[in-house]
């Protein structure tokens, strides 16, 4: 018997109606809503006069557009304010479960599934954000979609989806000194490029990635995405079970019992090769710590790396893209990576804002204070119990200590949606996921980080090669 | 959602690959609450010379003579030509959204992002993929006022020397685009089997179906 991956194992018990053409309607067990991509959902539901059809499969929390600082104040912006109310008001009139600002579970919709035990193993995980992937490190397929499939969803707790090819990503043996989740996936995105996973769902494996927490794995599915693909999973082991025993969504008493079964036998029938379409291996120990240059994710080299020679590249349309994003970036070829002076540190996003990056960006402090030439660093808890949390663990202190700020929780500077934004030229250090042009404001320039780069960064005033300090 | 059977337009080319929703649609317009009225705040950081904010007037914008889609040869364009990876990052929905509402139809692409080339479908518009080497000769024959055919009844393109090129859509998306059905009203035709389905794997895993 050939046997199944695990994205085949996940795919085949959710397939309610098979098409003709080989399209099915999948059956989704959980809807995670937010407050920008909702509203016009709600209104095609309204306008249809269509109900949701499982309404307890849902759950809403405003992250978007929330403010991180005074929050007793409300929002200032009214279009924001009024986007946030929308979605308050739409969870009222369908008795949505809604976690608001002044709830201490409030944070980022890819933080608090999991937190909350609401997003599980084995689940079929949809919202309407591109990095739903987060969610595929606990062996869920889980995956972005539009507004429109948002009220699909809602009105028929299905979606027609045609299924994605197989891919295994493995990383193989240790990592080294300095080097995180964050880096690992960097790098294979720098490997494979952003349209590498195009038509694929990527399953990561390999030693490398089986001993990462399930923050670290989270951090790696986060960014499938940004290697084009829709979903990222990682197989199940004690590690996912430990976690999930004792959240408040999860399965408790014998249901509990059950779901360990089932999920214990969430991984891929073998991971030697026969079973996926496409498969890269990459060494653990060349990965170094990584940092982008440019302006897409794969645009990343090693720290100890130069910025990229245009003149080098043979395809025109990438030569063009290099020199586009070295002039949109204000960098020179040939630049050392450690010569690019910071002038602003984000440390938050639904890549990098739990309670384990928290540690990793304060570990590296050690008493000193972010450089006089950076201007403000951001810390970005990615939900209130991870800020509870990191509050009883000390944390705030050493980062205000530095002159880091402290925020409310919320997606902030990621996407910039709220006040927090870089002004045009500003270079910023930050451990989101990307670093497109404007991403994080006007003529912004984002360089994709670790948290312990980001801090180092902060410390330094420019990039260092934390491989070197570790 | 506005049938699509065939098209006769101008074509824009866009030379850029990796083109990604933040660049199609920027963040602060993401801030509305309805599905209509983003068509002028499309590609806004490379259209106009100054900052864009949500719900502001365009007329009287600065604009960047040199983005293409403000040459005078272009307007009324209504097919888009473009590299690779098209659609890249968000799945924000705005991103079709506006491109609609500016008037594209079409988009002639060697690859698409998943997210994005799906949400297309939703709205009316056709992503068509084509190899490498044709969309390169597209971009090669693009002169003052030249258009194409889309023919998606016969799946082909149809250029202004009479040279047809195939190319393939999936037969589920295909009908739905050409007669413009609600993907809902579709599914919800299976709604028996839906039930069925969660009566079924209630039995499997009971700790998905006690909702509270």
């Amino acid at each position: 018997m050939a046997g199944k991956t695990l994205y085949d194992k996940l795919w085949d018990d959710h397939v309610v109606h098979t098409e003709d053409d080989g399209s099915c309607l999948i059956y989704i067990d959980r809807q995670l809503l937010h407050e920008v991509t909702s509203p016009q959902a709600f209104d095609g539901l309204r306008l249809s006069g269509r109900q949701p059809w499982r309404i307890a499969r849902n759950l809403a929390v405003a992250d978007h557009n929330v403010p991180t600082t005074n929050r007793d104040k409300g929002i200032a912006d009214p279009v924001s304010r009024l986007q946030v109310e929308t979605l308050e008001n739409n969870c009222k009139e369908y008795g949505i479960t809604e976690f608001d600002m002044s709830d201490i579970r409030q944070g980022i919709v890819h933080v608090i599934g999991p937190e909350q035990g609401a997003t599980l193993p084995g689940m079929t995980i949809v919202c309407g954000d591109s990095h739903t992937s987060t969610h595929g490190a606990s062996a869920a397929l889980a995956f972005g979609i539009g507004t429109s499939e948002v009220e699909h969803a809602l009105a028929t707790q299905c979606l027609v989806q045609k299924k994605a090819k197989n891919m295994l990503i493995k990383v193989n043996g240790k990592t080294g000194p300095g080097v995180t989740a964050k880096d690992i996936v960097l790098a294979i995105i720098g490997q494979i490029g952003t349209a590498g996973g195009n038509g694929y769902t990527i399953e990561f494996g390999g030693d490398a990635i089986w001993s990462l927490s399930m923050e670290g794995r989270m951090t790696v599915c986060n960014m499938a995405i940004e290697a084009g693909a829709r979903a990222g999973l990682i197989a199940v082991d004690d590690t996912t079970i430990d976690y999930y025993q004792g959240r408040p969504y999860a399965p408790k008493g014998d249901d509990w019992n059950m779901a360990v079964r089932y999920w214990q036998n969430l991984r891929s029938d073998s991971y030697s090769g026969d079973l996926f379409d496409k498969i890269i291996n990459i060494d653990a120990a060349g990965i170094k710590p990584q940092v982008s240059w440019g302006t897409s994710p794969e645009m990343v080299v090693a720290v100890d790396a130069n910025v990229p020679d245009p003149t080098k590249e043979a395809d025109p349309v990438k030569r063009q893209s290099i020199e586009r994003a070295l002039q949109y970036m204000g960098l020179q070829a040939g630049q050392k990576i450690t010569d690019i002076k910071l002038d602003k540190v984000f440390i938050g996003s639904c890549t990098n804002s739990r309670i384990e990056d928290l540690r990793a960006a304060a570990a590296v402090i050690k008493g000193r204070k972010k450089a006089a030439s950076v201007k403000q660093v951001l810390i970005v808890p990615g939900s209130g119990l991870i800020k509870q949390q990191a509050e009883a663990e000390g944390l705030d202190k050493i980062f205000t200590a530095a002159d880091f700020e402290w925020r409310d929780p919320g997606c902030s500077m990621c996407l910039a949606m709220n006040a927090d934004r870089l002004e045009a030229g500003e270079h910023c250090a930050s451990t989101s996921n990307r670093n497109f042009e404007g991403r994080q404001g006007y003529g912004g320039r984002t360089h994709l980080v670790s948290p312990a780069m980001a801090a180092a960064a902060a410390i330094a005033g420019h990039f260092v090669n934390i491989a070197e300090e570790a | 959602m506005k049938a699509f059977t065939t098209l006769t337009a101008l074509v824009a080319p866009l030379d850029r690959a990796n083109i990604d929703t933040d660049a199609i649609i920027p963040k602060q317009f993401l801030k509305s609450i309805r599905r209509a009225g983003f068509g002028p705040y499309l590609f806004d950081e490379w259209r106009y010379l100054d900052r864009g904010e949500p719900e502001m007037d365009c007329t009287n914008r600065p604009l960047n003579k040199d983005f293409v889609l403000n040459q005078a040869k272009y307007q009324g364009a209504q097919i888009l030509l473009t590299r690779e990876n098209f659609g890249c990052g968000s799945s924000r929905e705005h991103a079709p959204w506006a491109l609609e509402d500016y008037g594209f139809r079409a988009i002639i692409a060697p690859s698409f992002a998943d997210i994005f080339f799906n949400n297309c479908f939703k709205n009316g518009i056709l992503p068509i993929v084509l190899p490498a080497e044709t969309v390169d000769q597209l971009f090669q024959e693009v002169v003052d006022g030249y258009q194409l055919t889309i023919d998606l009844q016969a799946q082909t393109i149809t250029t202004p020397s009479g040279r047809n090129i195939a190319f393939i859509v999936d037969e589920n998306r295909r009908f739905r685009l050409m007669n413009g059905l609600d993907d809902i009203a579709l599914s919800l035709q299976h709604a028996d089997k839906i039930k069925s389905y969660e009566v079924e794997r209630a039995k499997r895993a009971p700790w998905l179906f006690k909702d509270a």
